[in-house]
């Protein structure tokens, strides 16, 4: 009869999604990573905090820096408001000069280091950062719940900075964390201008469509390959998750009513009042564990496929990126190739571009290893707690409805007795 | 009960059957013919089995059969017929007489039916109701030469009566108000429950797109390629396991649709009531009018204001012949009211006897059968509890293995 009946949500009625749901951003509740008063992320404070922070094969004991983002403030000027963040970092390493800092820091600071990461290690993988706006949500661009998100997707971005091998050591992330307001204001203006960086994006665009495609190791083939799979797969997966999201609260708003009528029912009763309202209390205590498994997705799964949506096209801009190196030293060596004579004029130059590839690809090739482990780690992690938060929401549904059962059942053996009774 | 018709004959409504024929008009129809197969229950030590005897009847059978009940028991809570028409449907559900799950349940609601007049002390014994089930012709002329349709009441009448009746029996209008509250809350509830389902239904089949995905996912990893594919199947289990759970729910929503429906068999037991003593009421007055002209006449004093004391005031009397006439009427009709006032009331205390004891059954059969039907809610919903524990182990167990 099921078949014949038919899902109503076949494939492709899954996948052709509404415009609303490709932009919604996430919801999220506050969890015990909002610590504030605990400045140390590195000692797992519960299994939850263990699967949101970005874990790396360093044991947390190694680690020397540990950054924490928290304290959002709005701040209103004649020309615009705007939201900082306060961030906090403790270290033991010997290139700073204090063991702590604090500094505030705007979203656009944030969106600064990024783009100086990508320009000192185009092939290196720098983490995602939260998206700039929503285009058209529910979400106020201000709400608290938009402000939390963003907040632990910053985190999240310093603190797999701070892991990662090379970029934990990167000048500007430095003063990122501990330059006073004034000085990083000061800081961004060095350094080539946004015209400047204008002209390298019109560059790298050019570049990329004769770019090293040719010549190109049949390792990032592969990769390329993979990524085009893994993108699409994992922003089906997207949907998915928001849609059992949204199915799931659909079916707590409906369970809200149904328990309650019990009561009423109950009201109008006597000899099964009290059947009725166990019944009523069944039904509320799984509605709040319904609530309960809804917090779960939205404060682990959600957030965790957004990231690797990001990531997957942060993965596909590195793999063009390091294409367009390698088309700088085709092209080269292609424009020299009947020139024998120039051959030696450019021998340097040809060198340096090789240089330059082979630290790319070397640079690429460990990153993405690094970086495919801890994806493993986290769908790994991120499942399983999926799993074990059903799990948990069946074993309390089931707890409830067995007492229940036992104590209609006690009341009629109850009354079997004494019926038998003369 | 040891004449309750149950206990010595087995009645099964066991199959349902798609027929065309032509109707009342001469157009073709389609309807669903039920098999009603009844034997005589032998008593174990023969060993024997009695042969099975069966016929056909469709359901407006049914209905001539309940509305002839209902006319001639109007002091029993008769109980009702499965719904017409599926009501209460959650999308996924047709709402079509002709669906298969819709004529399944119908089935079954009919064969329940049979069951509860059979073992009903007082209706089992009814010889059309026997009829029906055990003799194939000729069954609908027998029923409407009992002439029962003249019994029955208007329903205008019955509205009259409800609204006018001056002293009705305090305990019928309490369970008047309880009628009307069960069917109210029966229906929100149902209504509710089918929302509940359909969203059920939806957070379900959402995981099922799961397993494609994880599938072709796993087709490009090297060590979570196991996992992926095993936790996708897992997924897949969980999806499909809906369709059975919400299956078993039918049959829930069933048992409190017949109370749904039963809520207006005792407003009808009621209603009856409220139109005996009203009829009372009124012969009772009309008998006090009639004596009271009588006196007038008599005494010749016009106590109260009447059209026939005025126009004899603007015309003149009457003569004192034309009055004896008069009197000697009334008297006549005086005499006739006392005797039927007196019939009627004790027909009205009969009925509130009989109608309290049935009324007292059938609350314990409410009681006992809808504390099981809760029970029965309660066990189905373990059950899916146990399913969904099991799918969400396994899927664990795969996904720690990615």
């Amino acid at each position: 009869p099921g078949a014949a009946r038919g899902s109503l949500l076949a494939a492709a009625e899954v996948l052709a999604l509404d415009d609303e749901e490709e932009d919604l951003e996430v919801f999220s509740k506050d969890t015990s990573l909002a610590e504030v008063n605990s400045l140390s992320p590195s000692v797992p404070i519960s299994p939850l905090s263990m699967i949101n922070q970005y874990k790396f094969e360093d044991e947390p004991e190694l680690r020397d820096l540990f950054i924490t983002v928290d304290d959002p403030e709005s701040h209103i000027t004649a020309i615009e408001t705007f939201i900082t963040y306060r961030v906090v970092t403790k270290t033991s390493r010997g290139e700073f000069d204090s063991s702590e800092y604090e500094v505030r820091r705007r979203y656009q600071d944030f969106l600064w280091l990024k783009s100086k990461l990508e320009e000192a290690h185009p092939t290196l993988i720098i983490p995602p950062l939260p998206e700039k706006f929503i285009m058209k949500g529910m979400v106020e661009r201000f709400s608290d719940e938009f402000i939390e998100t963003r907040r632990k997707a910053l985190h999240k971005f310093l603190n797999r900075i701070a892991d990662h091998p090379t970029l934990t050591f990167n000048e500007d992330f430095k003063i990122f964390l501990t330059a006073q307001a004034w000085e990083l204001s000061s800081h961004k203006k060095q350094g080539p201008g946004l015209l400047s960086r204008m002209g390298q994006t019109v560059r790298a665009v050019a570049s990329s469509v004769r770019g090293g495609v040719k010549n190109r190791p049949e390792m990032f083939t592969e990769m390329n390959d993979y990524m085009e799979t893994f993108s699409q797969k994992i922003n089906v997966l997207d949907k998915i998750a928001h849609r059992i999201y949204k199915e799931e609260k659909e079916y707590f708003n409906e369970m809200k009513e149904y328990g309650p009528i019990h009561t009423l029912w109950s009201a109008s009763e006597e000899d099964i009042a009290d059947s009725l309202k166990g019944v009523a209390s069944c039904i509320d205590r799984c509605c709040k564990a319904t609530e309960k498994r809804m917090a779960g997705l939205s404060e682990n799964l959600l957030p965790i496929l957004h990231e690797y949506v990001l990531y997957s096209e942060i993965l596909m801009g590195v793999l063009k990126r390091r294409d367009q190196i390698q088309g700088e030293l085709d092209s080269k060596v292609d424009a020299i190739a009947n020139k024998k004579a120039e051959k030696d004029l450019f021998s340097e130059e040809i060198g340096k571009l090789e240089d330059k590839v082979e630290c790319a690809n070397n640079a690429l090739k460990a990153d993405w290893d690094r970086w495919k482990q801890n994806m493993q780690y986290d769908m790994r992690s991120t499942f399983t707690s999926v799993a074990e938060k059903n799990l948990r929401y069946y074993e309390e549904c089931l707890a409830t409805w067995e007492s229940f059962l036992a104590s209609q059942t006690a009341d009629l053996h109850v009354e079997e007795d004494s019926e038998d009774r003369p | 009960m040891e004449d309750c018709l149950a206990k010595k004959m087995e009645i099964t409504v066991s199959e349902a059957e798609k027929r065309t024929g032509r109707n009342a008009v001469n157009m073709q129809e389609t309807y669903t013919a039920y098999l009603i197969e009844t034997r005589a229950v032998e008593s174990q030590s023969e060993g024997q089995c009695a042969p099975v005897d069966s016929l056909w009847r469709r359901y407006s059978e049914f209905e001539l059969l309940r509305n002839y009940l209902a006319v001639t028991y109007p002091h029993i809570v008769v109980p009702p017929l499965p719904e017409k028409r599926a009501d209460f449907v959650w999308h996924k559900l047709s709402a079509d007489n002709m669906d298969p799950d819709f004529v399944e349940r119908r089935r079954i609601g009919l064969e329940n039916f049979l069951l509860r007049v059979a073992s009903h002390p007082v209706l089992c014994q009814d010889k059309i109701f026997y009829s029906f089930l055990t003799q194939e012709g000729g069954w609908k002329e027998m029923v409407n030469e009992t002439g029962f349709q003249l019994k029955a009441d208007s329903r205008l009448k019955a509205l009259n009566a409800t609204f006018r009746v001056k002293n009705p029996d305090k305990r019928f209008t309490e369970l008047k108000h309880y009628s009307d509250e069960l069917q109210s809350v029966i229906s929100h509830l149902l209504r509710v429950r089918a929302r509940v389902a359909d969203r059920l239904y939806g957070v379900y089949k959402v995981h099922g797109n799961y397993g494609r995905v994880f599938s072709e996912w796993s087709a490009i990893e090297k060590e979570m390629g196991d996992g992926l594919q095993s936790a996708g199947h897992h997924m897949d289990v969980y999806a499909a396991s809906i369709d059975d759970i919400l299956e078993e729910e039918e049959h829930y929503a069933d048992q409190l649709k017949e109370y749904l429906f039963y809520a207006e068999a005792l407003r009808a037991v009621c209603r009856k009531h409220e139109l005996m003593q009203y009829d009372l009421e009124m012969a009772a007055q009309d008998l006090t009018s009639k004596k009271q002209q009588c006196e007038e006449l008599a005494t010749g004093t016009v106590r109260t204001f009447s059209l026939k004391g005025m126009t004899s005031k603007l015309f003149g009397q009457e003569t004192p012949e034309q009055r004896e006439a008069k009197i000697k009427v009334l008297e006549e009709q005086i005499q006739e009211g006392e005797e039927q006032l007196k019939t009627k009331n004790l027909e009205g205390r009969d009925f509130v006897k009989s109608a309290w004891a049935d009324i007292e059954r059938f609350k314990e059969q409410k009681n006992h059968d809808l504390k099981e039907a809760l029970i029965s809610y309660a066990v189905m919903q373990i059950s899916m509890c146990k399913k969904g524990i099991q799918v969400w182990t396994n899927a664990k167990e795969c996904f720690s293995k990615m």
